[in-house]
């Protein structure tokens, strides 16, 4: 009776905090709205036997990722002028629709066709050890090749938010009136040799 | 009354569907990323719910992999908005950068 009770709340904490995550106008509560229901859907990994993709999921998302979300806020400036404006007419009703569309359909079908259960690996309750030692088994045995490459796709991603984001050579000041420039000039302008060193970063 | 898994599945699909308007309908990238990062997370759930319905643990490691490459497109999604911006001062939404060349 406790797990539905907890089940109900936290669904409720989640669909209200997503729901709010969409429309608030700060970039900053949306980024607090997703930390809240990531820790709801966190308590229902604990609901459902995986106490290790509980604990990993809020040390990775709540931890590392909402924080990234907010260091890039930060950095940027809030941008609280979203226009309205809609260059497809009548965007957003029908982005509305079709999420409602979508949703009707994976539950009517969900609800009737199932297409799992053709091979079986090992339970959740196989072997010895708690849940951490048993999902690590599966991931450095079965799937230890895929593990190698994710550390290679990290990789590549650190390297290649390095490249991006980093300023090109210039003093920040300099940079920065460079590209007040950039705005004023034509693509014709003499600052033309100025701005192929800012692209040439991100062209190859 | 028993929780079923019926629950959890229904509430990954609805999680998923606002994530999903949530995309189309904001124009703040910022937001439009947290909205992939909730539709991926709505799909963990759906697979944690199915390692615990069909007695597998393969459907809990292969959630790592799914968080694996939402944080690498978030740092390499994030490194592209940040040299957005620095590039136009204004502030940029979904709308002003349609051409990839920035």
């Amino acid at each position: 009776m406790a797990e539905v009770v907890i089940f109900f709340v936290m669904a409720a904490v989640a669909l209200g905090a997503a729901i709010s995550m969409v429309i608030a106008r700060n970039p900053v509560h949306s980024a607090l709205l997703l930390v809240t229901v990531l820790i709801a859907i966190a308590v229902m990994f604990l609901l459902q036997d995986a106490q290790l993709l509980a604990a990993v999921q809020i040390i990775v998302y709540a931890g590392a990722i909402v924080v990234l979300f907010l260091f890039v806020i930060m950095l940027l400036g809030v941008d609280k002028s979203e226009s309205m404006h809609d260059p497809v007419r009548a965007q957003r009703p029908i982005a509305i629709v079709l999420g409602v569309i979508a949703l009707v359909e994976v539950l009517v079908l969900g609800g009737r066709q199932w297409a799992t259960g053709v091979s079986k690996g090992p339970g959740l309750n196989d072997g010895t050890g708690g849940n951490v030692e048993r999902v690590a088994r599966s991931l450095f045995t079965t799937y230890l090749w895929p593990f190698e490459i994710t550390a290679i796709l990290l990789i590549v991603a650190v390297v290649g938010g390095v490249v991006l984001a980093r300023r090109s050579g210039l003093s920040p000041e300099a940079e920065y009136e460079l590209e007040r420039d950039d705005d004023h000039t034509t693509p014709s302008g003499p600052d033309d040799s100025n701005a192929g060193s800012t692209e040439e970063v991100t062209a190859p | 009354m028993k929780l079923t898994d019926s629950y959890f599945l229904t509430f990954g699909a609805i999680l998923f569907s606002i994530g999903a308007v949530g995309l189309l309908v904001r124009r703040n990238v910022l937001v439009m990323f947290m909205c992939v990062e909730l539709m991926l997370n709505a799909v963990n759930l759906t697979f944690v719910t199915f390692a615990k319905s069909l007695d597998d643990i393969r459907g809990q490691a292969i959630v790592f992999f799914v968080l694996v490459v939402a944080a690498a497109e978030v740092a390499v999604g994030l490194a592209i908005i940040v040299a957005i911006f620095r590039r136009r001062r204004g502030g940029a939404t979904a709308d002003d950068i349609d051409l990839l060349r920035g």
